[in-house]
């Protein structure tokens, strides 16, 4: 059966600089039909996404809507020829009234030169009632929810006439009356012959709703399914599907007591119910999906957000509620996931943010010098192995990798006891990310209690002595690490516990 | 399985906003007959004198123009503080051309005056859309560097009213109906970019940019393009004020324009334009412009020490942004209920 997809995408590429965020993207959607495009976080799904919209511009490969060959240049030109993007987080005029927001660029006139503002307003109720949810035209879009907002969106798809939906990870912000009013509106557009792109996490959602599932690795197409034929195992099977062992070798450390005991930490509608405790020369890794409350639990430990009941505890001493500064006097260490704008003086030199957690203990009456902070600095940037020709090189002039070495150097000169490593490998190259690897494996074996979160699975069954899964706030499953796999660590990251094992 | 919900129908909120919307302005007007009255009631030469009237009406009018654009620049999340500086080289070239050019039409004069203040607004709007630094550093800038160019062309010199044409000198005290022709002029500038700001899409464009600025371009909004607009639309009507100068006063040195920069973003606030963009109408920025220059000059007739004019101007500019504050907490309130029972 031949016959010609609404949108086909042939060995897409896109490279950002030396990374490369597509390798050979394949994807064809039919009109009524509903596609999935699932994968692990960073295997390029929101790339492919960008360059459906007209946001990136593909290097190579063929893009083809409705037989032709198309190149985007803006988004402007993705949505003239029938593409529309809803991204997680909508994109609406808070100032603007809703039917304004569904008219932007193309309010209609009167005859008099004026808008005509009581056609928007019955377009837009009109629209918002044929998919189920009436929403006031007049009012402005601040304050809406983002399941409105997402509504407000999709109507300005329809009303301009979009052939292809896309919709990034929608479902992440709502709750489960909201998911289901989304479904049903997919539905219903499908039915009208609409091509819906669906990205999402959540299982269940994905084989609730999609007729055709591809999955999606390291940047390239892995295999597509119709949902019919398929089962979940073989979805796991296809996102993981690599070989990990022996990629990030922790070394074996003598686990001793333990350093860090989180006991039923609760922030209410963030994370619940968590314990676990770390002990010295172990390294526990937080795994799971982007949004499951991995950092938030990680900053509340840290003193950097509050939380409302619980306990945390280092080497048996109550840590203070909000108090970073309490934290890191009882030997604690937070290396940010955001090194650019939480871990670095982007503007100062290589010292200065070495020595920027210890400058208390190395100033003299309470006075810092260049000379103080020389010997500590030129110790940690050696061991370490900042490549760098200077010490008082700016930061932001070093590559991602060195900049995330700076900041592990500024955390362990504080020789801290227990240390927190959010996404230590993110944005790093290769070569570097097995440095920072070997470093975190020394640390261990130095009696540091590490904790670390990654999204990567190949670096969390890597490292890690252990494994706590977090899904929406709580820690639903732990490995060892020797039961970790692959496929169980990710089936327990995107399904609800059913059953205790 | 399509099950048709029944839902309740929506009731339109336009009541509740329009309200908000339309305070503003109605409490502009409210403070202006109050404050006219006052003043008029205590010293009843303010209104009823020989040019009492006149003044009134027609001393507001450069602050208004001033104010129009600088609330369509912050409107779009920028600010133009070279207005005042604009206005002077605008006033100086206008003033200089009737005395250089024998028998230049006055409608040539005023082409060019607002010609160079498009111009000085386009060097504002290139600098800003392209080098993306901040307008505030911009314009701060050019505020310096359009008046250093004016002291080294004017110097010591200044325009004298035997340079300009009777025409024109008439042009400052002509009346219709006792009505000042530079209000009418002023007020039909004001209906035009009113209803250009709320009435075409290039308009909303600029409220949608300063609104939400990663949206508008994920949108194919053109951020430059709009910011360009933007500072063109300013400095234009900056000349417009610069030549509504040279009429009223007939005279102009180098100094001339000095403060319109902070008095403009004053009316603007005061008038219900959020400093951060997005919102304020044109209306309320007139009115708020109007208010503004009518307090400078109720005060001293109402013996209020010169002291503390400033100190009465600054409160209300602070009583204007808590008021805007409050209003938006309110409706931010209102929002989340009525998104809830939905």
């Amino acid at each position: 059966m031949t016959h010609t997809p609404l949108l086909e995408l042939k060995g897409v590429t896109k490279s950002f600089g030396a990374v490369a965020a597509l390798v050979d993207a394949d994807l064809a959607l039919d009109a009524g039909s509903i596609h999935a495009v699932i994968g692990e976080n960073g295997a390029g799904k929101s790339t492919l996404v960008k360059i459906i919209g007209g946001l990136y511009r593909r290097d190579n490969g063929e893009f083809l809507l409705e037989g032709e060959s198309v190149d985007f240049q803006n988004t402007h030109e993705a949505k003239a020829s029938g593409i529309s993007v809803i991204y997680q987080e909508p994109t609406l005029f808070p100032d603007l009234s809703v039917a304004e927001n569904l008219f932007v660029g193309r309010q209609p006139y009167t005859r008099f030169g004026f808008l005509d503002r009581a056609r928007m307003r019955r377009e837009t109720r009109e629209l918002t009632l044929r998919l189920g949810v009436p929403i006031d035209p007049d009012r402005e879009a601040r304050g809406l929810s983002i399941a409105d907002q997402q509504v407000v969106e999709i109507a300005k798809s329809i009303s301009v006439g979009a052939k292809v939906i896309i919709m990034d990870e929608p479902t992440a912000a709502l709750s489960g009356i909201e998911v289901e009013r989304l479904m049903g509106i997919a539905r219903q557009l499908r039915d009208e012959g609409k091509g819906l792109i669906f990205i999402s996490h959540r299982f269940d959602e994905v084989f609730a709703l999609c007729d055709v599932l591809t999955v999606m690795r390291d940047g390239s197409y892995v295999a597509t399914n119709q949902t019919a034929e398929v089962t979940e195992d073989e979805i796991i099977r296809q996102m993981v599907g690599r070989s990990v062992e022996n990629l990030f070798p922790k070394e074996v450390a003598e686990v001793g007591d333990a350093v860090l005991e989180v006991e039923n930490l609760t922030s209410i509608g963030v994370f619940e119910d968590v314990s676990f405790t770390v002990r010295s020369g172990e390294i526990v890794c937080f795994a799971g999906l982007v949004g499951a409350g991995r950092s938030e639990i990680a900053r509340a430990i840290f003193g950097v957000d509050g939380y409302d009941s619980g306990s945390v505890r280092i080497g048996g001493a109550k840590v203070a509620r909000r108090n970073p500064a309490a934290a890191m006097r009882l030997g604690m260490g937070f290396v940010p996931e955001d090194r650019r704008k939480q871990g670095l003086a982007m503007t100062a030199g290589v010292q200065t943010n070495i020595t920027m957690a210890i400058r208390n203990r190395l100033a003299r009456f309470g006075i810092i010098t260049s000379r103080l902070e020389e010997p500590s600095a030129r110790n940690w940037a050696a061991r370490l192995q900042v490549k760098t020709n200077a010490l008082d090189t700016e930061a932001q002039m070093l590559s991602g990798g060195n900049q995330q070495k700076l900041v592990l150097g500024k955390w362990l000169a504080t020789e801290p006891k227990f240390l927190i490593v959010d996404e230590p490998t993110r944005g790093i190259d290769v070569g570097t990310k097995a440095e920072v690897h070997r470093l975190l494996s020394e640390l261990a074996g130095n009696g540091v209690a590490l904790l670390m979160i990654s999204s990567e699975l190949p670096e969390v069954l890597g490292m890690a002595d252990r494994v706590l899964v977090v899904r929406e706030g709580r820690i639903t499953a732990e490995f060892s690490r020797e039961a970790a796999t692959p496929e169980n660590v990710m089936y327990a990251a995107t399904h609800a516990p059913e059953v205790a094992a | 399985m399509t099950t048709t919900l029944k839902l309740p129908p929506i009731e339109t909120g336009r009541s509740v906003f329009g309200k908000i919307i339309h305070a503003r302005e109605v409490g502009l007007i409210v403070l202006i007959i109050a404050l006219v009255a006052v003043t008029t009631v205590i010293q009843p030469s303010f209104l009823f004198s020989d040019g009492g009237f006149r003044e009134l009406l027609r001393q507001p009018t450069i602050l208004i123009l001033i104010a129009l654009g600088q609330a369509i620049v912050i409107i779009t999340r920028n600010i133009d503080l070279s207005v005042g500086s604009i206005l002077c080289l605008c006033t100086y070239l206008s003033g200089w051309l009737f005395a250089n050019v024998p028998g230049i039409p006055i409608p040539v004069v005023v082409v060019i005056g607002i010609l160079l203040g498009a111009f000085l607004g386009l060097i504002n709007g290139l600098l800003v859309a392209f080098l993306k630094v901040p307008s505030l550093v911009i314009t701060l800038g050019t505020l310096y560097a359009y008046r250093g160019i004016a002291i080294l062309w004017i110097g010591p010199h200044f325009i004298r009213s035997s340079w300009l044409p009777p025409e024109y000198r008439k042009l400052g005290t002509m009346q219709v109906f006792g009505i000042p022709v530079l209000l009418i002029i002023v007020a039909i500038v004001v209906l035009l970019v009113g209803w250009f700001m709320t009435n075409r899409r290039a308009g909303r464009d600029l409220y949608a940019l300063g609104s939400n600025p990663e949206a508008a371009t994920l949108f194919g909004l053109s951020e430059r393009r709009l910011t360009l607009n933007a500072f063109v639309t300013s400095g234009a009507l900056a000349g417009l004020g610069g030549l509504v100068y040279l009429s009223i006063y007939a005279t102009g040195d180098a100094k001339v324009g000095t403060g319109y920069e902070l008095e403009s973003v004053a009316a603007a606030v005061v008038g219900g334009v959020a400093i951060i963009g997005g919102s304020g109408t044109i209306w309320g920025v007139a009115l708020g412009a109007f208010f503004l220059a009518t307090i400078s000059s109720a005060l001293p007739v109402l013996g209020v020490p010169s002291l503390w004019q400033q100190s009465i101007v600054g409160v209300f500019i602070v009583g204007a942004i808590l008021l805007d504050r409050l209003l938006f907490l309110n409706r931010t309130l209102q929002a989340k209920r009525k998104g809830r029972a939905l």
